[in-house]
């Protein structure tokens, strides 16, 4: 063998990696070429974001590190609670109070060594657009709707466009997505342009399930009815200057004690602090083994992301930990309409072109779809029918290049009453002319 | 010679092959160096996301329909429209004469979830409480991505028009309307003017 042997602690510590990297395969992806060479590209050159320190976080970067991912940054605003400690394995009663993402990052510098794992103890809202460019691949340990949509718009804005509509390759920023409720479980590759994003497939996500005030304040039946009457109503009603704060003992406490009295008076059993935590946080309880199995499908697919060694899954895995070990794999589509992926309609204009011209050109060039549009830009109404048409009017006189702050590419947001969402047009405002002039 | 190592994603679905990176170490890093140059450009002008939720809103408040009786106020103008107030002042009903404002609270997931919708005004009502929770079902349980904020006014609207007192939030209220709607309507009008009722004192609203 002619190839020179790495020393031997290092060369046994990635054996298995090395029967996938160093030799090709029937499973192999198209391009893929085993040898040392993508073994560094691993090891040295792939930068991963984690986003989430959680139940889902401490297994992903338990899991990313053992992989082989060398640089890896994870971000999490929040702090570690006695409650975690028995999934959250990376975490010690001592770590109590302190930060997540921290903590996490230095033990898993502890346990594997070479790695290295920066930390970011903050809110992902508080991170500009330029901070999630920087990562190659972006994996998600999150467990709220919000923070999934947020992220997705951020990364789906970093699309763009060539003249013919084609997205600009390089402009594509892979996430991996997991995802644990309970039993149930889903991992997930998002390339957007390519797969759905998370916005195509929001339907997946069924909204929480909302009680009837007036069940609440009436004729309660269970033991969730009368923690949602605590929380909902009776804290108004007797703390109404406070604002509640689930994270408060305090204030939890006492919706307990509220919620334990009222089922007392309706003969209801099972309010219990875990119950009444569970219910106002909406907290389903985590189960590790459903954390562990999603994490390794995540870490995997990151792993076929960064080097091929076998085609990506394609593109939704769902795993029912309550029907056994049982995962189903979908090929979603995405949403051609989508109001946060898709490309929009290509639509080329002069520079000399005002609003109002555009508006005429659209409508003209979409008569099934359009008749009374009200268009955006980057979040400013340009023109809105309605109670700001009064307000919006004068933009409609004005050039498009000047209401677009110069830019001579961009996407409006149209809207109109022939439509049951927003249509994307990507617009480009003709530059020879622009040169001219 | 640099050898150019490209890595392809292959996608079944979308049947086709994604380039995401050229792994060649320096075209990696002159990409990482492009990315920068190109975030630090975009830095100046880079402006805030709109979340789905803002996006759809645009839609629903240049399509709002309202009725005479009927006002909205969007105190951060045109460009946040997140949160917002609607005026109702019922021209039938046992409310005519009063004015009542609701707040809205939009969530960046909407049409996911339903907008939080609070009444300001203190009202005599079997299904506003006096904290002006509003049992209205759409706003709640039975709430669904097609409906809009047209569809929650209109439901405000018909509160006051035929408030019902089989699903009370005021059960002082409710039951009085049950039992005796004229006395209803005296203490509706004794609080719109200012009055008190049952104990309870409001500010008038007329
Ligand atoms: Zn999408």
């Amino acid at each position: 063998m002619k190839r020179v042997a790495p020393p031997g602690v290092e060369r046994s510590r990635w054996r298995d990696l090395d029967r996938l990297l160093l030799r090709s395969g029937n499973l192999v992806g198209p391009g893929f070429e085993p040898g040392e060479e993508v073994k560094e590209i691993l090891h040295d050159m792939l930068h991963v974001l984690v986003i989430g320190a959680g139940g889902l976080g401490c297994e992903l970067l338990k899991d990313l590190a053992l992989t082989g991912f060398k640089k890896i940054d994870v971000i999490d605003m929040d702090t570690i609670d006695v409650s975690n400690l028995n999934r959250q394995f990376l975490f010690r009663m001592k770590d109590v109070g302190k930060s997540k993402a921290t903590v996490a990052a230095e033990r898993v510098m502890q346990r594997v060594h070479g790695v290295s794992v920066t930390p970011h103890f903050c809110r992902i809202e508080d991170k500009p657009p330029e901070f999630y460019q920087a990562f190659h691949i972006i994996v998600l340990g999150l467990d709220s709707v919000e923070a999934r949509s947020w992220i997705n718009g951020v990364v789906c804005g970093f699309l763009e466009y060539e003249d013919d509509g084609s997205v600009k390759q390089e402009t594509i920023k892979p996430m991996v997505d997991g995802g644990t409720e309970g039993f149930k479980g889903h991992s997930r590759v998002i390339i957007p342009s390519v797969t759905p994003c998370f916005q195509c497939t929001m339907w997946l996500f069924p909204p929480q399930t909302k009680f009837p005030l007036c069940t609440l304040a009436e004729t309660p039946r269970s033991a969730a009815h009368c923690i949602e009457w605590a929380h909902l109503i009776q804290w108004g009603q007797v703390r109404g200057a406070e604002v509640f704060d689930a994270d408060v003992p305090e204030h939890m406490k006492w919706i307990y004690e509220q919620a334990v009295a009222r089922a007392e008076l309706f003969n209801i059993p099972g309010v219990t602090l875990q119950h009444t935590q569970g219910v106002v946080k909406n907290i389903i309880p985590a189960i590790p083994s459903t954390n562990a199995i999603v994490a390794a499908s995540c870490a995997l697919e990151t792993l076929k992301m960064a080097t091929m060694c076998s085609t990506g899954m394609s593109n939704y895995m769902m795993y029912m930990g309550a029907a056994g070990i049982y995962t189903h794999t979908v090929a979603y589509e995405k949403d051609p309409e989508c109001i946060v992926c898709s490309a929009g309609v290509p639509v080329a204009i002069e520079e000399s072109t005002t609003l109002e011209e555009l508006m005429q050109q659209l409508c003209a060039q979409f008569p099934e779809k359009l008749a009374t549009p009200s268009v955006s830009f980057q979040g400013c109404n340009l023109y809105m029918r309605g109670i700001f048409e009064e307000e919006t009017r004068p933009n409609l006189a004005k050039r498009i290049i000047d209401l677009m702050e110069g830019a001579t590419s961009g996407v409006l947001i149209v809207n109109d009453k022939k439509l049951h969402g927003p249509l994307r047009i990507q617009l480009s405002i003709n530059a020879a002319q622009a040169m001219q002039t | 010679m640099i050898k150019l190592f490209s890595v392809k994603f292959y996608c079944y679905c979308a049947d086709k092959c994604v380039f995401l990176y050229a792994y060649d170490r320096d075209a990696l890093l002159t990409l990482q160096e492009k990315q920068k140059e190109d975030a630090a450009v975009a830095n100046g002008t880079a402006k805030a996301k709109q979340s789905p939720g803002e996006l759809r809103l645009q839609k629903d408040i240049s399509e709002l329909n309202l009725a005479r009786t009927t006002s909205i106020r969007f105190p951060n103008g045109k460009d946040k429209l997140l949160q917002f107030e609607v005026s109702i002042s019922p021209d039938e009903g046992y409310h005519k004469g009063g004015s009542f404002v609701f707040s809205f609270d939009v969530s960046p997931s909407y049409p996911h979830e339903a907008p939080k919708v609070k009444c300001m005004t203190k009202v005599y009502h079997p299904n506003i409480d006096l904290d002006g929770n509003v049992c209205l079902n759409i706003l709640r349980e039975d709430w669904k991505p097609v409906l809009s904020i047209n569809s929650i006014i209109y439901g405000l609207q018909f509160l006051f028009m035929d408030p019902n007192p089989d699903d009370p939030l005021n059960r002082d209220a409710a039951d009085v309307l049950q039992k005796d709607p004229r006395t209803f309507a005296a203490n509706v009008r004794r609080s719109m003017q200012g009055g008190v009722v049952g104990g309870v004192h409001f500010p008038s609203c007329i």
